[in-house]
């Protein structure tokens, strides 16, 4: 890995540069079911990139630790953000009539979108009445979720990104792998054939700071020409009719300022009741998400810009259906950190593509299905259960529960696929019996001793897809030793202890 | 049925029903330093975790000297060269800023001179509006940007900055927290990503 500082010898032909060609696991086509344990594979058929992913995701969990250990209160700002969202979501009807009230009082237009497919013809209509034919936007996890850039394309109004990390997603025509660091299963060999192909730059040149630059000077004349600026938002304050995008590059704040006319997609569930609230969350989220105590730009619109033209589109799509839903409904106090992601050894160990959706990783586990229960039911069996994710989670989202949750509702909607449900039936029935459980144990420690790796390694084991059986233990079974040392031994035992 | 209509009234039909009420939130600074010397020293040391420079004139100096000394080796070009918009009385520039001004013909801007509204110690930022600002975006397309803050103006946490009424009165309020950064590629941080490659705080009273 390179250092912090420029380095114009670095070079794609160095001996730290790696020539392992970037894995590219394969999507799902539409209507298929994703197979998140194949993807995983053909991911970590790429050593070199599983390992700089790991090592890359692991290091913003520790930056997280570091910095919730230097606040005395970090458990009272998680339990009162926690409370902050429940107390929003059970009132989130007033909460929306406030917050449009106030907009509109701003002098902001708002706009209703009960699905993906409404956004993208809301935002048309609003480009096509202004003649846009360029738009600047910044990261929005919900304009993904609404295949907002596919749209534009498919209409022929260019959608520009200016997060670098986006930016390097959009220009490889890939999904972003992390919710706050688009590319981090690419290395910089792969950015630097990348932009040297699309954007001109020096391909023997892997410097971050070199193709970062490349970057800044080839998006800066966009900007400088773009008929419209789109942002997200991490929250919208109900007090004020105003909403907060948080940034380390500045680069929505260049595009709600540059262009005259600033288009913001705000899911529904971004409210909070009062500006004050904002100082818990502000407190959490960049040291949950990189370990770092804020963004570099934390920016609160509240009115259009004098002589400028502001759009809000209140998106559902989905949530007012989970908000319905007893076990599920706290997924969305969710505020996109990430923290699960980098905890989760699923995650990083399998890289974002894998999970073949918007959101990767824990939280993406139980909100993809929400969305598409076919498409998605594998996901929730792409966790270890360990609850890491619920522990660093800094609204306190019972994100393993979930998980398990949409196993269980899964299978009775009938979403798994036949060899688990197989496998899962016959686990239930055996496990319902002790005899029958003592009989298998033995059973399947001797086959696993005896059978050759054809018959235990195959599509009916999905256990053994990239992972090792067990070996099974050399005395026997727990059962076995219990018998041995304990049932025929007990007068032994006694006579000892005296 | 409108998309609104439809939308409130599902959220109405399906929200959980319990009685939640909203928490009240402390302000947690009791721990901060009681006098401004201290608070302004911690204000500092967190500016430059995050990458900011700080920037205190030494006796005598004055603040044109003073800017000239953080950035005369960052420019790529004679100090005398560049292109300086200031909006404090406090230092001339060369290059005037008005309300009015097309957001795009700030690109040539080199060093952009602004004041805080406020500082906040607790993560070394500084706050401003658009009344600071004049045109925002010379906050982001400016190479350099150079803030005078009043040490009488920084408060403590985040908390006490949302305390402020700055954001129900302001069209935009914004935190800077050192300068643009990345760290996108192999998570190398790069300072400069869109917006400007440098944040110089220099501490001067409000006139």
């Amino acid at each position: 890995m390179s250092t912090n500082q420029p380095d114009p010898a670095a070079t794609i032909q160095s001996k730290t540069a790696t020539r392992e060609p970037q894995p590219r696991p394969a999507k799902a086509p539409d209507g298929k079911r994703v197979d998140h344990a194949r993807s995983a594979k053909q991911f970590l058929n790429a050593p070199e990139h599983a390992k700089s992913h790991d090592t890359r995701v692991w290091a913003m969990r520790t930056k997280r630790d570091k910095q919730a250990h230097t606040i005395e209160e970090w458990e009272e700002l998680r339990e009162l953000a926690s409370q902050i969202k429940t107390h929003t979501l059970t009132n989130l009807g007033s909460y929306l009539e406030e917050f449009e009230a106030n907009a509109k009082a701003n002098g902001i237009h708002v706009h209703w979108a009960r699905d993906g497919a409404e956004h993208n013809r809301i935002v048309h209509d609003i480009f096509d009445n202004h003649g846009v034919k360029s738009v600047i936007k910044s990261k929005s996890m919900l304009m993904e979720e609404c295949g907002f850039r596919h749209y534009m394309d498919s209409v022929g109004i260019e959608i520009i990104e200016t997060d670098l990390g986006e930016r390097i997603q959009q220009l490889d025509g890939e999904d972003p792998s992390h919710i706050v660091v688009p590319p981090v299963h690419k290395m910089r060999s792969d950015v630097a054939r990348l932009f040297a192909e699309k954007l001109g730059s020096d391909p023997d040149n892997d410097d971050a700071h070199y193709l970062a630059g490349a970057q800044r000077d080839a998006t800066r004349p966009l900007i400088l020409d773009a008929d419209a600026g789109m942002t997200g938002a991490n929250f919208a304050v109900a007090e004020t009719g105003g909403f907060v995008v948080c940034t380390n590059e500045g680069n929505a704040d260049l595009s709600a300022n540059v262009p005259n006319l600033h288009v913001a997609s705000i899911g529904i569930e971004k409210l909070v009741p009062k500006v004050e609230d904002m100082g818990v969350f502000i407190r959490l989220l960049s040291r949950s998400a990189l370990g770092s105590p804020i963004t570099q730009y934390t920016s609160h619109f509240r009115a259009p810009k004098q002589g400028g033209e502001m759009h809000i589109v209140l998106v559902d799509n989905g949530r007012s259906k989970r908000l319905g839903m007893d076990k599920f409904w706290s997924s969305l106090k969710c505020i996109r950190c990430g923290a699960c992601m980098n905890t989760c050894p699923v995650y990083r160990r399998s890289g974002g593509l894998s999970y073949g959706a918007t959101y990767a990783g824990p939280l993406g586990l139980i909100l993809n299905p929400s969305f598409d229960a076919h498409r998605y039911s594998n996901l929730p069996f792409a966790s270890t259960l360990n609850g890491s994710c619920t522990n660093v989670c800094p609204v306190k989202i019972n994100i393993h529960e979930q998980i398990f949750g949409w196993r269980q509702v899964l299978a009775e909607d009938g979403h798994l696929p036949w060899t688990k449900k197989t496998a899962l039936s016959a686990a239930g029935k055996v496990l319902a019996s002790p005899k029958g459980y003592r009989a298998a144990i033995k059973t399947t420690n001797s086959a696993l001793k005896h059978l050759p790796r054809w018959a235990l390694y195959n599509r009916m084991n999905a256990w053994g897809e990239g992972r090792e059986m067990p070996t099974p233990p050399e005395h026997g079974t727990f059962h076995d030793w219990y018998k041995r040392n304990r049932l025929s031994g007990q007068t032994k035992t006694g006579s000892d202890s005296r | 049925m409108s998309a609104r209509d439809d939308i409130l009234g599902a959220i109405r039909a399906g929200k959980p029903a319990m009685n939640a009420p909203a928490p009240a939130v402390p302000s947690y600074d009791d721990g901060y330093p009681q006098d401004r010397e201290h608070l302004t020293a911690l204000f500092a040391e967190r500016l430059t975790t995050m990458g900011g420079i700080w920037q205190a004139p030494t006796d005598g100096q004055n603040l044109d000297d003073a800017l000239q000394e953080a950035l005369a080796d960052k420019l790529g070009k004679p100090f005398k060269d560049a292109v300086i918009a200031s909006n404090v009385s406090e230092v001339a520039g060369n290059r005037g800023i008005n309300e009015n001004d097309d957001p795009t013909t700030l690109h040539d801007v080199d060093i952009a001179v602004l004041r805080a509204t406020f500082g906040v110690a607790e993560t070394g930022s500084v706050a401003f509006t658009e009344k600071e600002l004049t045109v925002n975006a010379v906050a982001y397309l400016a190479q350099h940007l150079v803030v005078l803050l009043d040490p009488a103006e920084i408060v403590t946490n985040l908390h006490r900055a949302y305390q402020r009424d700055d954001f129900a009165g302001a069209r935009y309020t914004v935190f800077h927290t050192g300068p643009s950064a990345t760290a996108d590629i192999e998570g190398v941080l790069v300072r400069g990503a869109q917006g400007v490659r440098s944040l110089t705080i220099i501490p001067a009273s409000g006139s």
